[in-house]
């Protein structure tokens, strides 16, 4: 135990601070994945892998001169196809199938891109450079990095993107009735291959945005994924599915929670702190149903 | 099928097999061929320290084999190296090193690149009474567990960033300093932490922050931000590749001032060309450097090696395939004094091993760890936008000064 931040409170606003930015990025990749979940009952496990193969464009731009920040523009573009490509490939044949059969296949194919990217970018860490700076607050004791605030912007406007469009667009709506009732949906005229395709692509452009931004916030291994699978997975069963205002607080709550625990717990801690608090949240949720189930008795 | 002809396929198949493992087991020397076995990562996380490691190797049997090879018994053998793939994977290691020893025959084994995949092996080695000389793992429990046919030519791990603290007190002119550290939780990380708590426990300096990052961790902003707070007169990070990428990137985005920095992996992070000026200052531990004048008679110097390496390559080489290559001169040196291939016979010829070479002295204590050669520290230094890493400590090796303290960052241009 450590009471450093007790007595520096301004350690207090750094902590903060770089909670809530890099919860607003988690958020942003559990999103997709709850969005996943919600309309084809997948829960992608390749989901990190997704995330750093957008890094990986954007590094590639970096290498070849463009300005990496390009990246949020151009890796889900290309990420939304290599999901589309995906979906068609493997996911639509399991896609009806029994969860456990989705995750074996997620799991194969993170496995896959784990292997193929180390083959292709090579085992070594990376790091794209933004040149962006940082902001000094309170006289220097509190530091941001631009391109984390940067980050945060990005995934901010992508997910109010991604809302609206949910909302008004055609395909959109169809997404949303397919993960009400997919059956329904089909009778009605909703071409449910295509929607399972379209959201497969969505979320992997979504990772692709993430990525992108990871490339220049913090760095790239070809085998740094799942930390980033488990962590949405974490936002998405705090969050529930389809409910986005629900995945941005409980991503920063994640972010914030973590930072703290870094702080008074020690650094070795942050991680197991995370999953104590899983555990917590599962025990305590069942709790609650449980009552529900005999006040319905 | 029938059953007779199941159990006539089933005898054949028997036959075959024994036939084959007799006909293998006498592959330790094959002609005049001194049949080496190695499990190197060529795929997996490990890949690119793993094909510096097996580039090493095949600089090293190239230049030894037409350099006259290896005399035995008046008799002049080439070394041949038989690969397998581990896949960065211990298990596999350890399954590959069975299987060099007992299907391959091979009866002397070099080491996979790092210390996990080299404890997975040494453990079969040690059951077969194979001596392996390993260039690639520097654990300090490698060299505590007694065995006894494990020879490493390189600095045992916990004597990686000693050097550091001891140059941190000395500018401190002989007082104790205020060290905050930050080491990943695994063996290697951990093993250099041993060495620091040593060196402060020696100079009676005081720990103020002692951070284990969890090895998923790509973000150390909460340790920096309490290094900010604390200032400490030095910092130390070890987290191999992506701990010094990350330290780097954090503390030049946070503006973190400290009098000194010290680190592991600057050189196979390629620090100097991956953040370039910011990195600048940084003290890293090496077990080996080009400018060193240490010689022998197969590659001449450290300038010529690197000067061979890259032709050879295309690449200058980091200090995992000079080691890689110093660890093929220690076995032809044992052979030829043993002058046998006897596997006991080579092992206490290699346990008696005291030479130079173009990586450094070598001379192997009681845990079969390198005590002759000390490690070195250089510090990345730019000019304009170009960075170089510069030899500083130990004093006799050093071809700049060390520059101290690091000028803040609201100096810095």
């Amino acid at each position: 135990m450590d009471f450093l931040i007790f007595k520096a409170p301004i350690l207090m606003v750094q902590a903060s601070l770089d909670g809530i930015l890099l919860g607003i990025l988690f958020a942003l990749i559990a999103y997709g994945m709850a969005l996943q979940w919600g309309v084809m009952n997948i829960i992608n496990i390749a989901q990190g892998d997704l995330v750093i193969l957008g890094g990986y464009i954007a590094y590639t731009m970096y290498l070849v001169g463009i300005h990496p920040a390009w990246g949020v523009i151009v890796s889900p573009i290309i990420m939304y196809f290599v999901g589309w490509a995906l979906y068609k490939l493997v996911i639509n044949k399991v896609v009806d199938r029994d969860l456990f059969i989705s995750i074996l296949a997620t799991f194969g194919i993170a496995i896959v891109m784990q292997q193929l990217m180390n083959f292709i970018f090579g085992a070594d860490v990376v790091v794209a450079q933004s040149e962006y700076g940082t902001t000094m607050l309170f006289d220097n004791s509190v530091t941001l990095p631009n391109s984390k605030i940067f980050a945060a912007f990005i995934s901010v406007l992508y997910a109010i993107g991604l809302v609206i469009y949910m909302k008004k667009s055609r395909l959109g709506r169809a997404i949303r009735a397919t993960a009400q009732n997919a059956r329904a949906a089909k009778i009605l005229g909703v071409d449910t291959e295509k929607v399972y395709a379209a959201t497969f692509g969505i979320n992997a452009a979504l990772c692709g945005v993430a990525g992108a931004l990871i490339s220049i916030t913090l760095t790239l291994h070809p085998y740094v994924g799942l930390p980033y699978t488990v962590r949405s997975f974490m936002i998405v069963i705090v969050a529930g599915l389809g409910n986005l205002p629900a995945v941005a607080v409980s991503g920063m709550g994640l972010g914030l929670f973590e930072e703290f625990a870094d702080y008074i717990l020690g650094t070795e801690f942050r991680i197991g702190a995370v999953f104590m608090l899983l555990v917590f949240i599962l025990v305590y949720r069942r709790f609650k149903l449980s009552k529900k189930r005999e006040y319905l008795k | 099928m029938n059953k007779i002809a199941k159990l006539f396929i089933t005898f054949i198949s028997a036959i075959t097999l024994t036939l084959v493992t007799v006909s293998t087991s006498s592959a330790k020397v094959e002609g005049e061929y001194i049949v080496l076995g190695a499990a190197v990562s060529l795929t997996g996380k490990y890949s690119s320290n793993g094909v510096h490691t097996q580039n090493g190797y095949n600089m090293a049997v190239e230049r030894i084999n037409s350099k006259g090879g290896v005399n035995v018994g008046g008799k002049s053998y080439k070394f041949e190296i038989i690969y397998y793939d581990d896949e960065s994977n211990p298990k596999r290691a350890a399954q590959l090193a069975e299987r060099l020893i007992k299907q391959d025959g091979v009866h002397y084994m070099l080491g996979p690149y790092s210390s996990g995949l080299t404890k997975a092996i040494a453990p079969v080695t040690e059951k077969y009474k194979i001596p392996m000389v390993e260039a690639n793992g520097a654990s300090r429990s490698l060299f505590t567990k007694g065995y006894k046919y494990l020879f490493a030519v390189l600095s045992p791990a916990n004597q990686y960033l000693e050097v550091a603290i001891d140059l941190a007190v000395e500018k401190n002119g002989g007082k104790p300093v205020r060290i905050a550290q930050a080491f990943e939780q695994d063996a290697f990380s951990q093993d250099v932490r041993l060495g620091i708590l040593d060196a402060a426990k020696r100079t009676g300096s005081e720990i103020i922050i002692d951070d284990k990052l969890p090895k998923e961790l790509n973000d150390m902003a909460a340790t920096l931000a309490k290094v900010k707070a604390t200032k400490p007169d030095v910092l130390v990070v070890s987290g191999h590749t992506k701990g010094a990428l990350t330290a780097i990137r954090q503390i030049s985005e946070m503006k973190v001032d400290v009098p000194m920095l010290a680190m592991t992996h600057c050189d196979a992070a390629k620090l100097s060309k991956q953040h370039g000026k910011n990195s600048e200052y940084a003290l890293c531990a090496s077990q080996w450097h080009k400018n060193l004048s240490y010689k022998d008679k197969f590659f001449g110097g450290g300038k010529k090696y690197d000067k061979d390496f890259k032709k050879e390559f295309g690449y200058a080489p980091p200090y995992q395939s000079a080691e890689s290559s110093a660890a093929l001169l220690v076995f032809k040196d044992a052979f030829e004094r043993a002058n046998s291939f006897d596997r006991d016979k080579v092992r206490d010829a290699l346990k008696t091993t005291d030479m130079q070479t173009f990586y450094g002295n070598i001379k192997f204590g009681p845990g079969g760890q390198n005590v002759a050669k000390p490690m070195i520290l250089f510090q990345v230094r730019c000019k304009g936008d170009t960075c170089e890493n510069k030899v500083v400590a130990p004093t006799k090796w050093a071809s700049d000064k060390f520059y101290h303290p690091i000028p803040k960052w609201s100096e810095r241009g």
